[in-house]
C-alpha cells in the first residue's frame, strides 16, 4: 500500500478521533489518524503530574502576560498556570463572536480527553424522544436500544465508576465501585430521598477515573490533580486508552501538526477519496486517501472540514444540502445554583482528593411534573469543609488565628446546575473568510444565544437546589447566578445533527454524510439534542457504534 | 466537573474576592508596563516578610517568613497585578510605614513585636471597614492585598501546605467519613 493511502483516516484525536482509531484499527483496518497539533505522549510529556502547588510561581494562577496572551480563555477557569499549555492560543486560533461565544479548544494528540471533566452518563429515551415530543429540532433516529450495547462496549473498556441506581432517567453503566459520598453529602442524601419519596436522588458524580486496575492503567489514587495529565492512566483519555489500544494492532499511523482543511470529494463515485491536510508547522499541503474518512475534529472543527468541503457541488459545503450544517449550536447552560453552609459535623472529615462531586440527576418535566419550560437540568456539587481562605470573625492576626487556619472550617455544600439547551435553528457557525487565523484559513463566526426557555429554567435551577439543601438540613442557603454565555460549558454540540431525512438532517442514523456515504461525523456536532448530561460518553458509544456499521457496511462492498 | 476546581480558588480572603481578582477569574485589564518598582528592593521584601511574619508568626510550625511571603508579593505583585493595584501595593507600603511612625516614631522594621501586631490589627479593622462600604470600583485597601498574599503564599508554600496543613501526595484512597479531632490539621491543596 502506498505511504498516503489507508482504509480509514481518522481526523482529531480527542475522545471520539481515539474511539474511531482504536475501534477501525481492531476491526483490521489500516487507519491514518491526524490531529492538527502536536503530539503528547502519555505520561512522558505531562510535564506537570506531580508539581505540588507551591512549585508553581503564582500558586496556580493567572499573570497579566497570560490574561493579555489568552484573550478568550481568560473568560473562565481554564486560563490558569496548572495546565496552560493543553489549551489552544486564542492569538493563533482566532474566532469571530458575532455574539459572545467562549470557544475552549485543546489543539494537540489527546485534545480534551486530556482536560475533560470525566463526568459520565448515559443518556436515556427521555433525551433521544424529546425532539419528537415537544417539537424542537428534528427526532433523533436512534432511540436508547440502539445505543445501549455501545455504551456497555465503551464503558468496559473506559472505565466509569459509579453506583448503580436503577433511575429511568438516567440508565446504569457498567460501573467500577463507585467512589464515596462523604458523610454530609450521604447525610442530605438521604433527607432529600426520603421528602421527595424517591423522585430526587443524590448519587456519586459517575466519572471515567477508574477504581479497578485495568490493563496498563492504575486504579485512581485520589490526588485529584487530572488536569495535568495523570501518570497513573487513572482517567480515561486518548493517551491513557485508545490510542495504546490502537498502535497495539499496528495498523495505526499518527500524525501530528496535520491541519485537514478539507475532504477530497469525487462527483463520480460521490464518495470521499481522502482528505487534504496543511503542515502546522511546513505549512505544505499534502493529500491522503482512503476508502473511509472518521471526522471527529470537535463540533465546531468537524464543521469547519465540511464547510470547506466539495463547494464546487454545494457552495456552502459537504453535507448542506439540507441547510442545516452549521446551525442548532447547543451548549448545556450553568453557573448557577445554590450553596449552603451544614452546621455541625464537626468531628466528621474525609481523607484524599475526590476527583468527582455529587450529581442530582434530571427531575424537572419528567413523571408528570410539569413546568412553564421545556426539558431540564441535573445538578453538579459537593460538600467540604472550609480551608484556609475563609473569614474568621474577630480573629485576624497572629499565632491564633494562623492556628484557626490551619485547621478545617465549618462545612459547606453547594451545587451548580447543568441545563439542557434547545436546538435552535438560528444558532449558527458560519465561514468568516475575512479573517484568517496563523495558516491563513478561514475562520469560524459564532452566532448563538439562550433564549427563553434557557432563562425560564435558570430560575428553577437556582430555588430547587435552595430549596434541596433546606430540605438536605443545611442553613443559610442562597442562591447564584455567575452568569453564562454559550461555549463556557465546553459542551458545545449540532452543527451537522443526526435525523431521519436528509432534507432537515446532515447525518443519517449511523452518522454518515446523507451526501457522502463514506464520510462519518462521530463527535458533538452530530447531536440533535443536549440533554442535561455530560456528552462525552455518548460520543464514545456513537464513534463505536458507527466504526462497527462502517467496517460491515465496508464488508459488504457498500461503501 | 472537577476541572472547575479552581473555582474553589475564589474564595473570600479577609472579606475580599481575591485581588489579583483577575488573578483566577475573569480578567479583563490589559497587560500593563513594567512598573519601575519592580522587581521590589530586598529591604522592602524583608519588610513584606516580617509584615507576613505578624500576620502568620512561627509557633510550633513555621511562620510566613520562613515561607517567604516577601519574595512571593514581589512575584505576585509584579506579574499579576493591574498597574492600578500594583499603585495600591507599593503606596501601601509606605503608608503601612507612616502609621508606624505616627504611633510609634519609627517605621515598622524598628517597631518591637507587640507595636506590629497592634498596628496590624487596627490595619486590619480599618481595611474591614473600607472593603465593607467601598464602591465597586474603589481601589481594594492596601492592606488586605496584603494580607491576601501573606495567607496565600503560606498556605500554599511548602512549609505552610506541608507543616502547618496536611499534604498528601498521593492519597491512595478516598473515605469519605473520617473522625476529626479538634487540634487536627485541614488537608492542603493537592
Amino acid at each position: 500500500m502506498a505511504d498516503n493511502s489507508f482504509d480509514a483516516i481518522v481526523v482529531g484525536s480527542g475522545i471520539s478521533g481515539g474511539w474511531a482509531a482504536k475501534e477501525l484499527t481492531e476491526k483490521g483496518l489500516s487507519v491514518l489518524m491526524l490531529e492538527r497539533g502536536e503530539n503528547i505522549e502519555h505520561i512522558k510529556d505531562y510535564q506537570k503530574s506531580n508539581q505540588p502547588v507551591w512549585d508553581y510561581p503564582h500558586r496556580g494562577g493567572r499573570t497579566q502576560q497570560m490574561i493579555a496572551d489568552y484573550p478568550v480563555l481568560k473568560r473562565d477557569y481554564p486560563l490558569n498556570e496548572r495546565n496552560l499549555h493543553y489549551w489552544a492560543s486564542d492569538k493563533d486560533c482566532p474566532y469571530t463572536e458575532e455574539k459572545r461565544f467562549d470557544w475552549f479548544r485543546g489543539y494537540h494528540v489527546g485534545g480534551r480527553s486530556l482536560m475533560w471533566g470525566r463526568q459520565s452518563y448515559r443518556w436515556s429515551d427521555f433525551d433521544f424522544e424529546a425532539n419528537a415530543r415537544d417539537g424542537y429540532g428534528t427526532d433523533w433516529p436512534i432511540r436508547y436500544k440502539d445505543i445501549e450495547p455501545w455504551y456497555s462496549h465503551v464503558e468496559k473498556f473506559a472505565g466509569i465508576q459509579g453506583t448503580y441506581e436503577n433511575l429511568p432517567q438516567l440508565p446504569d453503566s457498567v460501573f467500577m465501585p463507585g467512589m464515596d459520598l462523604n458523610i454530609v453529602e450521604k447525610d442530605v442524601a438521604a433527607r432529600i430521598k426520603a421528602h421527595y419519596e424517591n423522585r430526587r436522588t443524590l448519587i456519586i458524580g459517575r466519572s471515567a477515573n477508574i477504581t479497578s486496575k485495568l490493563p496498563g492503567r492504575e486504579k485512581c489514587q485520589y490526588r485529584n490533580m487530572c488536569v495535568n495529565g495523570c501518570p497513573f492512566g487513572a482517567y480515561f483519555s486518548t493517551q491513557s486508552s485508545t490510542l495504546p489500544a490502537a498502535v497495539a494492532t499496528g495498523r495505526l499511523k499518527l500524525q501530528p501538526f496535520a491541519i485537514v482543511t478539507e475532504i477530497l470529494y469525487d462527483k463520480d463515485t460521490k464518495k470521499a477519496k481522502g482528505v487534504r491536510i496543511l503542515d502546522a508547522e511546513t505549512n505544505l499541503t499534502k493529500e491522503y486517501y482512503s476508502k473511509i474518512v472518521f471526522l471527529c475534529a470537535s463540533s465546531f472543527n468537524s464543521t469547519w472540514v465540511l464547510m470547506n468541503s466539495a463547494t464546487d457541488i454545494w457552495p456552502e459545503g459537504l453535507g448542506s444540502s439540507s441547510g442545516e450544517l452549521g446551525h442548532n449550536v447547543m451548549d448545556h447552560h450553568f453557573r448557577c445554583g445554590a450553596d449552603a453552609d451544614m452546621e455541625g459535623y464537626e468531628d466528621k472529615y474525609y481523607y484524599g482528593y475526590r476527583p468527582t462531586g455529587f450529581y442530582i440527576p434530571r427531575f424537572r418535566n419528567l413523571f408528570g411534573d410539569k413546568r412553564d419550560y421545556l426539558r431540564g437540568f441535573g445538578y453538579q456539587g459537593g460538600a467540604s469543609r472550609k480551608e484556609w481562605s475563609r473569614e474568621i470573625a474577630e480573629m485576624n492576626i497572629g499565632a491564633d488565628f494562623k492556628e484557626a487556619l490551619s485547621e478545617p472550617g465549618p462545612w459547606r455544600i453547594g451545587a451548580t446546575a447543568f441545563g439542557e439547551m434547545l436546538p435552535y435553528h438560528e444558532n449558527t457557525i458560519s465561514l468568516d473568510k475575512n479573517k484568517k487565523d496563523k495558516w491563513g484559513l478561514p475562520v469560524l463566526a459564532m452566532n448563538v444565544e439562550i433564549k427563553e426557555n434557557e432563562k425560564k429554567m435558570r430560575k428553577d435551577m437556582m430555588e430547587d437546589m435552595k430549596e434541596m439543601l433546606e430540605i438536605g438540613g443545611a442553613k443559610n442557603a442562597r442562591t447564584f447566578d455567575h452568569d453564562y454565555a454559550p461555549g463556557m460549558g465546553i459542551h458545545e454540540m449540532g452543527t451537522a445533527r443526526m435525523g431521519r431525512d436528509p432534507k432537515n438532517s446532515v447525518l443519517n442514523g449511523n452518522n454518515q454524510v446523507w451526501d457522502c456515504k463514506n464520510v462519518f461525523v462521530t463527535d458533538g456536532a452530530c447531536m440533535a439534542s443536549a440533554s442535561c448530561v455530560n456528552p462525552s460518553l455518548t460520543y464514545m458509544a456513537l464513534t463505536a457504534r458507527a466504526a462497527d456499521f462502517a467496517v460491515n457496511e465496508l464488508n459488504k462492498g457498500n461503501l | 466537573m472537577d476541572r472547575r476546581s479552581l473555582l474553589k480558588m475564589v474564595a473570600t480572603l479577609t472579606g475580599a474576592a481575591v485581588v489579583g481578582g483577575d488573578l483566577f477569574l475573569s480578567g479583563c485589564q490589559s497587560p500593563d508596563k513594567k512598573m519601575t518598582a519592580f522587581p521590589l528592593s530586598q529591604s522592602t521584601i524583608s519588610l513584606l516578610d516580617e509584615i507576613g511574619e505578624t500576620i502568620i508568626p512561627a509557633t510550633e510550625t513555621p511562620g510566613a517568613k520562613a515561607a517567604a511571603v516577601g519574595a512571593f508579593m514581589n512575584t505576585m505583585v509584579m506579574d499579576c497585578y493591574s498597574q492600578s493595584e500594583k499603585e495600591v501595593f507599593i503606596k501601601g507600603i509606605d503608608q503601612l510605614n507612616q502609621e508606624s511612625v505616627q504611633l510609634f516614631q519609627h517605621d515598622f522594621i524598628a517597631a518591637t513585636p507587640d507595636q506590629r501586631k497592634e498596628l496590624l490589627i487596627k490595619l486590619d479593622k480599618a481595611a474591614q471597614s473600607y472593603q465593607k462600604d467601598k464602591k465597586e470600583d474603589e481601589p481594594v485597601h492596601y492592606f488586605t492585598l496584603i494580607k491576601q498574599l501573606t495567607l496565600l503564599g503560606y498556605f500554599t508554600s511548602k512549609p505552610g501546605a506541608t507543616q502547618a496543613l496536611r499534604y498528601l501526595a498521593i492519597p491512595q484512597k478516598y473515605v469519605g467519613d473520617i473522625p476529626y479531632e479538634k487540634g487536627e490539621k485541614a488537608w492542603a491543596t493537592s
